[in-house]
């Protein structure tokens, strides 16, 4: 048999109907960037202009005035009690929350929809407006923040945990079923033993994620060592100012390293 | 005793899982349920410890319907009522153990179970349960380090931990090789003899269903259509109940003549 010798025509790898599509899409996003940065009056540029504006903090925050880090440190330990006991709280919450939460454990929507939906919307409050509400209620200190903490962290955390929930297998469950448990014995012997890996694991990184966040909770008095750090910024005391970003920064990093490696060893 | 008064059952999706069933399972009986996947044999003895509700008709358990059955009698019905998988349904994080000690659950109060006080007589019962399936040696081991013939020989322990009139054994060999299949079957029949404890096993082998059954019930789309001793049993029932003629994959062979 003879073999066909005619080539077919082809347009490459994608069709020219796509790449046309591509091109556009191209263009308007473009051209969008270019049309706020000029609505803005910011563009680039504005980077090469504020040179001198780096050299002057630059220098005025170097040397880091060291004596000041005997008033740093008591703050910094604050704010670790301020995560900490926020992220306690939450996590106790978060269990029977998570629970009601998961569809496969409450098929009746009527149970997890109210209770996902009233998560959903504290999660879309922001950390810092939470505390402004907290601040205003119980007025400045360390007790408005660790309430903004631990409505914030419980969003989170409890998404998370009613996740994982969802995504357990499900044979042990109807096995305790089967031998006549409970649901409260269903939830001890066939669910908590299956999450419990991945609840430490998430209660340890909502716990990073807190001693960030209340950081700048203190810049609106919910304090820790937020509200150092805005006092010394507005009294202009850069050399101060530099003693605290470099102390959190390293705390930071410190704490992301040790709870990076215990989530490492849990899962 | 065990009566199904033309039980039928309809899935919400429209399938039809039991039409019109009629039998009676006397105590003690090791019954084998067969037929191909499909048939409803999964449902027909999901229905005894209503992990499904049939639909219409009546199911007796010692002249009881247990169809209108709710949250506290359904509890203390399931107590009484043994059950294994195909894929053994262990708590795999959880030790051989903590396993074997849920057969207690529906015996104990919440708060006690959650706390793991069990009453001593508890721990040994399931100690000896675990003696009598060979495995103690594996008491506290995580159950997901365990082989599949080892963990369903747990899975067995749980049940008799429960101490149950009746277990339901849906397909407990399937996700097993030939010689561990037959030492699970093996123990269940056993079990089924010491303790005169009424046994509904499902099979797709027809030769282990003859080697281990007293009596044969075989299924298809939702309906009894063979009910008799072993003893009556041929291939040519066989071919009947599956509507086709008899394969080699409709046998585990591997049977120890011992």
């Amino acid at each position: 048999m003879m073999r066909k010798t005619s080539q077919p025509t082809l347009q490459g790898i994608t069709s020219n109907q796509t790449k046309i599509r591509i091109t556009s899409i191209f263009v308007i996003v473009v051209g969008f960037y270019l049309f706020t940065s000029i609505k803005t009056e910011s563009s680039l540029l504005d980077l090469w202009n504020g040179k001198n504006g780096f050299i002057n903090i630059a220098q005025n925050l170097f040397p880091p005035n060291w004596n000041y880090a005997s008033t740093v440190l008591p703050q910094l330990i604050e704010t670790l009690h301020m995560a900490i006991i926020a992220t306690t709280i939450a996590a106790i919450i978060s269990i029977p929350i998570s629970l009601l939460s998961a569809a496969n454990l409450f098929p009746n929507a009527f149970i997890h929809q109210p209770v996902r939906f009233i998560m959903n919307v504290l999660r879309t409050i922001p950390d810092i407006l939470l505390a402004l509400i907290f601040v205003g209620i119980f007025g400045v200190g360390v007790f408005p923040g660790i309430m903004a903490l631990i409505i914030f962290s419980l969003g989170l955390l409890a998404k998370l945990v009613y996740e994982t929930i969802e995504s357990i297998d499900m044979n042990p469950i109807e096995a305790i079923r089967a031998s006549g448990g409970n649901t409260l014995q269903v939830i001890g012997y066939a669910v908590l033993p299956q999450v419990l890996p991945q609840f430490v694991s998430f209660g340890l990184y909502v716990f990073e994620v807190n001693v960030r966040a209340s950081l700048v909770l203190g810049f609106v008095g919910a304090g820790g060592i937020g509200l150092l750090l805005n006092q010394q910024v507005s009294w202009a005391n850069y050399p101060n100012v530099m003693t605290i970003i470099i102390i959190i920064f390293v705390s930071v990093v410190i704490i992301d390293y040790i709870s990076n490696k215990l989530r490492e060893r849990l899962i | 005793m065990i009566e199904f008064k033309d039980i039928s059952l309809v899935y919400p999706n429209g399938t039809q899982g039991l039409k019109n069933v009629n039998i009676q399972i006397n105590p003690g009986e090791f019954v084998v349920v067969v037929g191909l996947s499909g048939a409803g044999k999964s449902t027909l003895i999901r229905s005894i410890n209503r992990l499904v509700t049939p639909t219409h008709g009546e199911l007796l358990i010692d002249q009881e319907n247990i169809l209108n059955y709710r949250a506290r009698d359904l509890r203390k019905l399931r107590t009484k009522v043994g059950m294994i998988f195909q894929n053994y349904n262990l708590v795999k994080r959880s030790s051989v153990m903590k396993n074997v000690i849920s057969g207690r659950l529906g015996y104990t109060g919440t708060l006690r179970s959650l706390f793991n006080l069990y009453p001593k007589e508890d721990m040994a019962l399931a100690y000896r349960s675990l003696e009598r399936v060979n495995i103690s040696e594996k008491l506290y081991q995580r159950s997901d380090q365990l082989s599949g013939g080892q963990q369903q020989r747990v899975a067995i322990a749980r049940v008799l931990t429960q101490q149950p009139n009746i277990i339901l054994a849906d397909e407990p060999v399937a996700s097993l090789d030939p010689p561990t299949s037959h030492q699970v079957m093996t123990y269940l029949r056993k079990v089924n003899k010491e303790d005169h404890i009424t046994t509904i096993v499902n099979l797709h082998f027809i030769d282990m269903a003859m080697e281990y059954a007293d009596r044969i019930i075989g299924m298809r789309a939702g309906e009894v259509v063979y009910d008799g001793p072993v003893s009556e049993v041929c291939e040519a029932t066989f071919e009947e109940i599956y509507g086709r003629k008899i394969r080699d994959e409709d046998r585990v062979g591997g049977s120890d003549d011992a």
